[in-house]
Formats: C-alpha cells, structure tokens, sequence
C-alpha cells in the first residue's frame, strides 16, 4: 500500500503519468531511501543484531504472557494453545510486516513540528514513499521473525485437514492483514497533520488491535466485536478466515460469506487512508503547521 | 531547596505536552479494555488464580495501566537524556554543578512521575471502575498507603534507570542494555502477568526481585491483599530495594565522577 | 526586464488563519497575511537578494515559490510551472538550501546522500560525475564523504547541503540563510561558490539573507519585503537612496578650521583637527560640493563615503513600509 496512496498523492499532476507510472515512481523512490539505509544498518552488524534481538525478546514477551496463562490452562475462550498461538502469529506477523514496511511515518507530526517535512516536499519523490522509508528499521524483522516462529509451531500443532486452499489461506491472511494494518498506520499518520503530538493514538489501533487480535474473539464483549468488524475493521485481519479455518463459530454469527472479504477490506481501507493522507498533506501545505 | 524547584519544573514541563497526555491516556484505556477481557477469561478458567478474585484481577490491570506512564512500565522516565549528556560530554558541565547529580535526576524523575500519575493515571482507572467490578477500598488510609507504595515504587524504578544510563560513561552503546533492562522491567514489575499468577517458584523468585517493588506491591496494597504486617513488610521490601539501588548508584556515580576528571570525559 | 521571466510571481498572497487563546478555553480565530499581494520577476541568470526582518514574510514567500505552500491568491509561474500543482516536476528544476536546515540524511554519510539524491533526481551519469567533482573540489567536501552528516560542523554541513542542491543541475537555487553561523572563512568559500556556480552555469539565484556581506559581494539586485509587501526592488545604489540615506564626504585641509560653512546642500556634522565630516543627500553628486570648497578652502585630500546599507535597510524597515505607495522602485535596475 505503500505505492497505492503514495501514487494518489502524485495524482494532482494532471494529464502526464497514468497511475500505474506513478505508482512504479513511488516505489521506485521507496525502494532507493529502504536500500540506502540497510546498508548504513549492516554497516554496523553488532549493533543491528542486538536490537533485532532485542525487539524479537520484546514482542515475544507478548506470547511468553500467553504462555504463562496456559500453563494454569488449558483453553482461553474455548481455544486450545495452537489456535491461540496461531492467532497470535497470523496478527503479529502482519502487524510486524506492516510496521517494518512503513512505521516510520509515525514520525510524521515530529516532522511536521521541527519543519523537516518542508524538505520532503523539495524532492522530485512522493512525500509518503519518502516518509514511510524514512530510517528504514531492518530490526523490525525481530517481531517479523517471532510472528513466524510462533506461526510456524502452531501450524505443526493445529488438528486442521490441510486442503490446498486452507494452505492458500494463511500467506493470503498475512497479506490482507498487512494492508490493513499498513492503512491503519497511514491514517494514523494523516491524523497527525492536524495533531502533531497524538503519534500515540495510532499505536491504540495498531499495537493495540494487535493485543486484542491475539485473543479469540470469544473472550471479548460484543460489542468490541463489533467495533473492530465493523467500525474498524481488523477482524478481517486474522479473527474470521482463521475462525472458519479452525472450525469455531462466529460469536456474531455473521453470515459465511463475510469470512472472505478480507481482500476487499484491505483495498477499501488502503484507499480511504490514502485519501486521508492526501487530505492531511494538503492540509498542511495551505496552512504550513 | 533546589530539588522541589527541580521537581516542580519537570512537572509543568511534563503537563505543557497536552496533546500527548490525552493520547497516552486513550491508548491506556483501550489496553485496558483489552487485557481485561482477557484476563477475564484466564480468571473464568482459574477462578483464584494467585489469590485473586475476579475484581481483584481487573483492579490490577487497571491499576497496571494508571501507573503505565508514571512508574515507566514498558518506556519512559526521562532518563533517555541523562544517557544523552553522558554520551555527548555534556555531563561534565553537570558534574561540576553544586548540586547533587542523583538527586537532581531524582527529583526531576519525581516532578515527572507526580504529573503523569495524574495526568495519566486517574482517568484509565475511573474509566475501569465505571466498566468493571473493581475491588477499589473505600478508606482514605488506603488510599494513601497505596500513594505512598507507588513513589516508593517509582523511586526503585529510578534506580534502576539512573544505573541503566550510568553505564553509558563505560559502554560505548549502551542501547542494549537499556533494552534489557527494559524488557526485565516489563516482565518482573507484574505488566505481563501478576507476580502472584506466575507458575511455581517463578512467582517466589519473582516478588523477590526489584521490580516487583514497581507495581506488583502498590497493586496489592490498594487490592488489600497486603494489610497489617504483610502490608508492613510490602513497603520495607520497597525500601530496602530502593536504599540500596540509589546507594549503589551513588558508588557508580562517584566512580564516574573519578573516571571524567581523569580522563576527560 | 526583457529575458525570460524565470520567476513570475504576480500579486500572490498567503493567509494563515491563527487561533488565539482569549480566556481560558475560547480561542479567537484571525487572519494573518504572510505574504500581502507580492509581484516580481526574476529573468534567468541573475541573483537577487531577498531580505526583510524576521517574520516579513521571506520563509513564506520562498515555501510558495518552491511548491510546499500553496499561495492563498495570485499567480505564480516558475519556469512556466505552478509549483502548487506540480510539485515534483518542479522539484527536478529548482535547488534549494535552508540555512537553518538540512535537506540531507541527517544519519547517513554525505556520500550516500549524494547517492540518493543522484538516483531520486535521476542524473545522467556524465552530468554528475562532472558535477559532483566541480562541487567536490571548490566546496573542500573530499574529506567528508564518509562522515555521517550529523556529525558534520555547522559550515561543513552547509557545504554538503549546497552541493546536494546542485547536483541535478538546477535552473534556479533558492538559498535560505546560507551563511547563517558560518564563520568567516566558511562565509568566503560559500559565496565564492555560488559566484562560479552562477557564472558558469548561469544558475538563477534568489537569496535570503540577514547578512550584508552576502548581498554586496553577491548580488545587484536587492528586493525588501517587510509586513509581506515588497517595500523595495532595485539595484543595490538604489536602496541607498531610498532609505533617505546620506553620503559623507570627508576632507582634509591644511590646517585646523573652523567647520565649513555655505556649502549648499551640505552640512557639516563634525570635525576632528584638520579633518572634516561633510554629509549630503544620497541622490546628489559629490562634485559640485568639492568644487565649491576647494574655492574657499585649502584642501589636501578628500573621499566620499556611501551610507552604510544596514542602516539604509533598518530605516526602510523602521518606516511605515507597509504602504503600498512605498514600493520603491529604482531606475537603475540592472
């Protein structure tokens, strides 16, 4: 998603690129800053390895809690360890994919306080693509690697007949949940343009979505259920393939079909968030604050 | 009386970031929210897990979130740039201030943590006790014994913190242990799980350790499972840590303080 | 002003709407204008200076000329292009320098800056490997390129940052404050750079500057904004008359005299032994005055002082320069 909103931002030029240019330009400029600051991150290997490590030791404290509970336990909700680790996995993996792509433009209300935005929009780039690879973190693999790890294990452990499109479904999963947290992480960050201090807020939705998706959705209220089906719709991320995927039912009951419109859930809130982050950048550049 | 003057700045510095303040306190609630409902359901399965009722498993998890900011739980404390100057040489400037370097970084981390327990602290909580059956006390000396725990509390977690960033003048990155220590903080101060619903020895050995004098203490003191002599015991427990935590930073900070003034920084 | 209009700017303004506290909670919402209906051209090759005390609207005016403001009203044309709405076309064409800020990745080494700014810009190779060794030479940056630019001093980064601006070759390269905190040698070796650069490459240059040096060494025209309106647009002699100025003259007779007297247009304003201050107004011509006491007096030797332009410029600004009717404009423009 990082190209989809970064190429609406490049629409205003009228008549010149069709979209698709300008969304290879886009990613083209990404791809140049991500390349550029990896290499300055090998550059100083030790380093990067501990703080890869050390965010893998962070978000896996996340499960190590869950861990904890089970041990007293056998089932959270109605759910066996494998299927929790396996909604565990499937959230963190697409949020920690998410968040390596293009969590830098969280810093975006800083950038626009301390007035380095101004410089972003002096290059020939797209102001997002520029943002979001912005100190490009390679250490955010950790989480990435974590989420796989735990994933992994509970694929081993899971008692699910493995059908091809079941097999299908998992890397489908974390695609459709990375671009729904990345559209999440965006719209965070146009909400900034008008308040430059609440980069927290964002985190609410994102780590915490990311909290509340590594529980079964039986543990929650409903009316939680509901917000996040559909207020805010992270639920598609992982709770309703993976609620049909492990024989649960829905505790709302919905009809089957909606199961699979994470894919179209992803591409409507990629594009309201990019038309949000246009509006915040326009925003900025009539009133410059 | 430089150290009040010292607090009350960090303080107001700490309340100009308004926008912030309300951020943080809507993130904390919406954890709250979250961990709640789980814990709800971990406390279903196991109904006395670590001696907790139900209420007294969400007043823990509301608690866990008023202190969040306050008591530096998972990030914060300010002490990011005392590790800044040390790194930058600055400190030298400090160390030839009249005034005590612990103390002044003490002080400051108090303004800092008295702000954020209002600011931050009281609104998740009432937000808790309006959605949920908490186990609140309805005594004023609770209260205040719970007040007390936590600068007590807050006090260790300095400590251990000012030590942390200490190490800068001997490490030449001292990110991670920083981040250990961090990660420590998390896991043994009770933010993951209570203390108490740790399986085994590790929950023995863990109220043992520092951290648990962070939040694992003020929460049973305001829950009320520590009262009369445990409760006693709770708060020389805090102490001890944080009387021999800040001397051995003062043994640190000297050691420093010889290694600046002899090789320049 | 026959050439081509590189820069065409036409009664633009900006408003900013400002909420002011009023009591505790109330905030009143009023309008500011940054930038009051400004018009000016600038033909391709030349350097101007644009100055005007701090908050006069120069940022401002500079953000709209570079695409990151969009103007409230009028008309802007850079190289034929509105830069509001092509931003990124633009960006390929113009250079610029903040003074205050770098345009540089602040953690990456100066090198891999050039890097990114090469491939986003899109450089033909040839153009710059000759450009990047041109700026490499007469801006010293040999022994930076693996330095992390924040560990860069202060006139180090700005020779990185000048550099970063002219690698794409730009047609116009807009320098906010670039001398700002330099020291002296710093100064010297960024102005004789940008002299080169726009001789050789006949680069536009639009300037912002606090310090005089830069103008005079630099540029010969002057344009003064202040409350955002163009107070002044003319050559450097120009705004020396303008501001009422005065021009000294200083002679020196044989002998101590009392001070001369019945020189029309002339007064003397002080005297030192032999040595005399004569001051008249900045419009006239010195001649006349030197004939006309040479007559009367016995004169050894003389010389004509101009009115120092910082107080020219800080009396434009201390007079009511937001009155249109102010706008000066010289003849003399270059």
């Amino acid at each position: 998603m990082a190209s989809g909103t970064a190429g609406a931002e490049r629409m205003r030029h009228p008549g010149r690129t069709g979209r698709a240019a300008a969304v290879a330009h886009g990613l083209r400029a990404y791809g140049l800053i991500v390349r550029m600051w990896i290499r300055s991150t090998l550059a100083y290997r030790t380093s990067f390895v501990m703080m890869a490590v050390g965010d893998l030791a962070a978000t896996g404290l996340d499960f190590v809690a869950i861990l904890l509970m089970f041990s007293q336990i056998d089932a959270l909700g109605g759910f066996s360890l494998p299927e929790v680790a396996f909604l565990y996995g499937t959230s963190s993996l697409s949020l920690g994919l998410a968040d390596l792509l293009l969590g830098s433009i969280e810093r975006i209300g800083r950038r626009v306080r301390d007035g380095t935005l101004d410089t972003l929009l002096l290059r020939p780039v797209p102001v997002f693509a520029q943002v979001a690879a912005d100190r490009f973190a390679l250490r955010r693999l950790g989480r990435v690697s974590q989420a796989v790890l735990v994933l992994g294990w509970s694929l081993t452990e899971l008692e699910v007949d493995w059908t091809a499109g079941r097999v299908l479904l998992v890397p489908l999963m974390a695609l459709c949940g990375t671009a729904i947290f990345g559209a999440v992480f965006t719209a965070g960050a146009a909400f900034q343009f008008w308040a430059q201090d609440a980069a927290e807020v964002q985190n609410s939705f994102t780590y915490g979505g990311n909290a509340l998706l590594q529980y079964p959705p039986t543990v929650f209220a409903k009316d939680l259920v509901r917000g996040v089906t559909f207020v805010i719709p992270l639920a598609f991320v992982n709770w309703l393939p993976a609620l049909r995927l492990l024989g649960h039912p829905d505790p709302l009951g919905l009809p089957g079909w909606v199961d699979f419109l994470g894919p179209a859930v992803a591409a409507l809130m990629c594009a309201g968030a990019g038309l949000a982050w246009r509006y915040g950048l326009r925003a900025y550049r009539s009133t410059g604050s | 009386m430089w150290y009040r003057a010292v607090a009350a700045g960090s303080f107001r510095r700490y309340a100009t970031y308004r926008t912030a303040t309300v951020a943080g306190v809507f993130t904390n609630t919406v954890f709250g929210f979250i961990v709640a409902y789980t814990y709800i359901a971990l406390w279903t399965e196991r109904p006395h897990l670590g001696g907790y009722g139900r209420p007294e498993a969400l007043t823990f998890v509301w608690t866990a979130q008023a202190l969040l900011a306050a008591s530096a739980l998972l990030y914060g404390g300010g002490i990011d740039e005392l590790q800044e100057r040390i790194r930058s040489g600055d400190i030298a400037v400090d160390l030839c201030r009249p005034a005590d370097l612990q103390l002044w970084w003490l002080a400051a981390d108090l303004g800092r943590a008295a702000f954020q327990l209002i600011g931050r602290g009281v609104v998740p909580l009432a937000v808790g006790a309006l959605c949920f059956p908490l186990a609140l006390p309805g005594d004023a000396l609770t209260w205040l014994t719970f007040l007390f725990s936590v600068a007590l509390g807050v006090v260790v977690g300095f400590a251990l913190r000012y030590l942390v960033a200490l190490a800068s003048f001997w490490l030449l990155d001292g990110s991670g242990l920083a981040l250990i220590s961090g990660l420590a903080c998390m896991f043994f101060s009770g933010m993951v799980l209570p203390l108490r619903a740790f399986p085994g020895a590790l929950a023995e050995v863990a109220q043992l350790l520092p951290w648990a004098a962070i939040l694992q203490v003020p929460v049973d003191v305001l829950i009320g499972t520590r009262t009369g002599g445990s409760l006693l015991r709770g708060l020389a427990f805090q102490a001890a840590w944080g009387v021999a935590l800040l001397a051995l930073g003062r043994l640190v900070q000297a050691a420093a303080t010889r290694k600046v003034v002899v090789q320049g920084g | 002003m026959t050439a081509e209009r590189l820069i065409d700017v036409d009664g633009v303004e900006k408003v900013f709407t400002v909420r002011r506290k009023a009591g505790r909670l109330r905030r009143v919402r009023h309008e500011v204008r940054a930038v009051d209906g400004i018009t000016f051209q600038v033909p391709r090759g030349e350097m101007v200076a644009y100055i005007g005390p701090n908050g006069a609207g120069k940022s401002t005016t500079v953000k709209m000329l570079t695409g990151i403001l969009v103007p409230s009203g009028g008309r802007l044309r850079i190289a034929g292009i509105d830069p509001a709405r092509e931003r990124t076309r633009l960006a390929r064409r113009i250079g610029v320098v903040f003074g205050q800020r770098t345009t540089l990745w602040w953690d990456l080494p100066l090198k891999d800056s050039y890097e990114l700014v090469r491939r986003m810009y899109r450089v033909p190779d040839a153009v710059y490997r000759a450009h990047f060794a041109r700026c490499a030479e007469l801006l010293d940056l040999g022994p930076l390129l693996d330095v992390p630019v924040r560990q860069l001093s202060l006139g180090q980064r700005m020779r990185g940052d000048i550099a970063a601006a002219l690698l794409h070759d730009p047609e116009i390269l807009y320098l906010d404050e670039p001398t700002i905190g330099l020291d002296v040698i710093s100064k010297a070796k960024v102005r004789e750079f940008l002299r080169e650069v726009n001789a050789e490459r006949g680069t536009t240059v639009l300037l912002t500057t606090h310090d005089l040096t830069d103008i005079e060494q630099l540029c010969r025209r002057v344009m003064v904004i202040d409350h955002g309106r163009l107070v002044y647009d003319g050559g450097l002699d120009g705004l020396r008359a303008a501001g009422d100025g005065e021009r000294t003259l200083v002679v020196d007779l044989e002998r101590e005299l009392p001070p001369i007297e019945g020189v029309p247009g002339a007064r003397t304003v002080k005297v030192e032994g032999p040595r005399q201050w004569l001051a008249f107004p900045a419009g006239r011509s010195a001649a006349p005055l030197v004939a006309a006491i040479a007559e009367r007096y016995p004169l050894v030797d003389l010389s004509v002082r101009e009115p120092d332009i910082e107080e020219v410029i800080a009396k434009l600004y201390a007079g009511d320069g937001g009155r249109p009717d102010r706008t000066a404009t010289a003849a003399d423009t270059p």
